[in-house]
């Protein structure tokens, strides 16, 4: 093999996507949910997803861990490709956090167990070190002292903080956030956001659907704007905000900025 | 500064607090309840003198037959008399020990148990030589002990038996049966709403029968199943159909969020039912729950109906001989003391799970 040519093989390594997503399809019913979405996410890369409600964006990240199943089109997700033949998509899951706009924390475990139940169970992780594990990114989030109280007794902010340590336990390559910030009071927003541009100065690969258009300016290497069930535009921020290709994504920015 | 003192000192109303405030919050907030703590002091007065008057007053404790037909008030003699069958039933007379001890046994290991907390291996295995133990006491055949027929075994031990090991049996039964449901796999769903249906269709009674007459039928020859084993698979079937269905109810109300996040983590199916929706779902539901589990333990008493003795037909054949004829008030009083104990029980011991299931950091 000479020199030229490996070369070539690195760089190719280097930018093969962790996600890729061709030619994607989804129906509920006869309802054409998502249509022909095609993207390409690098390692370590930031995208956040924003559009209109309805317009099919949690559906795409629900797609990538296969909480929702496409019909048409490939879904790739570090290599693996998520078709119905898949028998361990826990396999795939383990790798890809999700946060979720409702939290979901489990409200009968205390946040010390939320957050080593996945590394116990999932990652065979003795007790013990699944505990210290999760010590450690809950003061990431800044709570620790919040380990032996059960989710219901802190306050929302909290709670999502919890809910990203508990996806982080599992060392995930990939993080997918669902309208992470939409669920919380106005005063709680800034302390997750805070987490989340922290998780993306380490250099996580982040998938972001959000409406936070400051979070989508500091952080995001490319913005995504979807209406009806299409990628509409697709730009690195600066571009997306200041100079708006397309009619709909100009009205969605009059609307919400 | 003196003002401010005598704010402090001001007192509620004395028509709110102390007994007043306590008639008058309970007894007598608004005219409905009014009306019915009236009616109520009424009937108690009426009743509850004539009451004391025939079951302590007037009543007989120990006497014959004859004397109690000639005594005005309860005949409690008819219990104290026939006690050993009433509870033991057709057991060996001289052997009646072994049930008593078994009983013994049962009860001090469930009350050994309540605190869930401390459930672990040891106590599994304690709970297996206790179940020897009362196994070989009931049946005998070893260790000296006479054989004795499961024919034989009657009145409470019986009733005991039957409702410790359907309760026992069909909880889990019903649960599997409630997630088989849910299933997204054909046969299994199939296969868990024609069982849940078909036996909700049908009565217990019905099941008893078939059980000890029909079932017989398809046999070999020569092959006999137990006649109690038989009345307690029936039993144990017949449970799992409700549970299974109050169970469905606790999965259902469960958030989709709580699925969707235990599987994001990567869990998979039997994790994540086992560690995220079962603790939640069968917490919801443990009222409706111990609500089956207290009426399977009242069914048991259907059992009369394939000739077997449990403690409400011991106490039936009692009444039956003449001597004893007409006394089935006091009768029925001691069998319905037994069986609201041991329900009372199990209404108190759910509540206080409940309690202890509570999400918060005080018991943990």
């Amino acid at each position: 093999m000479n020199t030229e040519q490996s070369q070539v093989n690195e760089k190719s390594a280097a930018e093969k996507p962790v996600i890729e997503i061709i030619n994607m399809h989804k129906w509920y019913g006869d309802f054409h949910v998502l249509k022909d979405i095609n993207l390409q996410v690098q390692p370590q890369e930031k995208i956040v997803v924003c559009g209109p409600s309805g317009s099919g964006k949690s559906t795409v990240i629900r797609c990538i861990n296969r909480l929702e199943e496409h019909q048409r089109g490939k879904i790739i997700v570090n290599g693996t490709e998520l078709s119905r033949d898949l028998k361990n998509i826990e396999k795939v899951r383990a790798e890809v956090g999700m946060v979720f706009q409702h939290f979901n924390l489990f409200p009968h475990l205390t946040i010390l167990e939320n957050l080593s139940l996945g590394p116990i169970w999932v990652r065979k992780m003795p007790k013990k070190e699944a505990e210290e594990l999760a010590m450690h990114y809950l003061e990431i989030v800044r709570i620790p002292e919040q380990a032996k109280k059960f989710p219901g007794q802190i306050s929302g902010g909290q709670q999502q903080r919890v809910a990203i340590a508990r996806s982080l336990c599992m060392k995930p390559k990939i993080m997918l956030f669902d309208e992470p910030t939409s669920a919380l009071d106005p005063e709680m927003i800034k302390e997750v956001l805070d987490v989340m541009i922290d998780l993306a100065k380490e250099g996580m690969t982040m998938i972001v659907v959000t409406h936070e258009m400051g979070f989508a300016k500091t952080v995001a290497d490319r913005v995504i704007f979807m209406d009806y069930g299409e990628i509409v535009e697709e730009n690195e921020p600066n571009e997306f905000f200041d100079n708006p290709q397309h009619e709909r994504t100009q009205l969605f920015l009059s609307q919400i900025l | 500064m003196s003002t401010n003192s005598e704010v402090a000192n001001i007192k509620p109303p004395a028509i709110d607090v102390g007994v007043l405030g306590w008639v008058r919050s309970h007894l007598f907030n608004g005219t409905l309840n009014s009306i019915a703590t009236i009616f109520l002091l009424l009937v108690g007065v009426k009743f509850i003198p004539q009451f004391i008057q025939w079951a302590f007053i007037d009543s007989v404790w120990f006497t014959s037959g004859q004397e109690c037909h000639e005594a005005k008030g309860a005949c409690w003699s008819v219990v104290t008399q026939n006690i050993r069958f009433n509870v033991f039933g057709y057991y060996p007379y001289e052997h009646q020990w072994r049930p008593l001890v078994a009983m013994i046994i049962l009860i001090s290991m469930l009350v050994y148990s309540r605190d869930w907390k401390k459930w672990n291996r040891r106590l599994g295995y304690l709970w297996l030589f206790a179940l020897f133990i009362m196994g070989l006491l009931m049946k005998g055949g070893l260790f000296g002990l006479v054989s004795v027929e499961s024919t034989k075994w009657s009145g409470l031990p019986l009733t005991l038996l039957l409702s410790f090991f359907g309760i026992l049996a069909s909880y889990p039964l019903g649960v599997a049966l409630a997630l088989g449901r849910q299933s997204t796999m054909p046969v299994i769903k199939a296969f868990s709403v024609v069982y849940i249906e078909l036996i909700r269709g049908v009565p217990l009674i019905t099941m008893l029968f078939m059980s000890s007459v029909m079932f017989p039928l398809f046999l070999p020859e020569g092959v006999t199943i137990d006649k109690v084993l038989r009345a307690q698979v029936a039993i144990i079937i017949f449970t799992a159909a409700y549970v299974a269905e109050v169970v469905r109810g606790g999965l259902q109300a469960m958030e989709k969020g709580q699925a969707e996040a235990a599987e994001s983590l990567g869990l998979n199916y039997f994790q994540k039912m086992r560690l995220v929706i079962l603790p939640q779902a069968l917490k919801i539901v443990i009222p409706p729950t111990v609500g089956i589990l207290i009426s399977a333990f009242k069914d048991t008493s259907l059992v009369v109906i394939i000739a077997l003795y449990d403690i409400l037909n011991t106490t039936k054949s009692i009444l039956n001989v003449p001597e004893w004829t007409g006394f089935s008030t006091e009768a029925y009083i001691f069998v319905a003391l037994i069986y609201f104990f041991f329900c009372f029980s199990m209404s108190r011991y759910s509540r206080h799970v409940e309690a202890e299931l509570e999400y918060t950091t005080e018991n943990k």
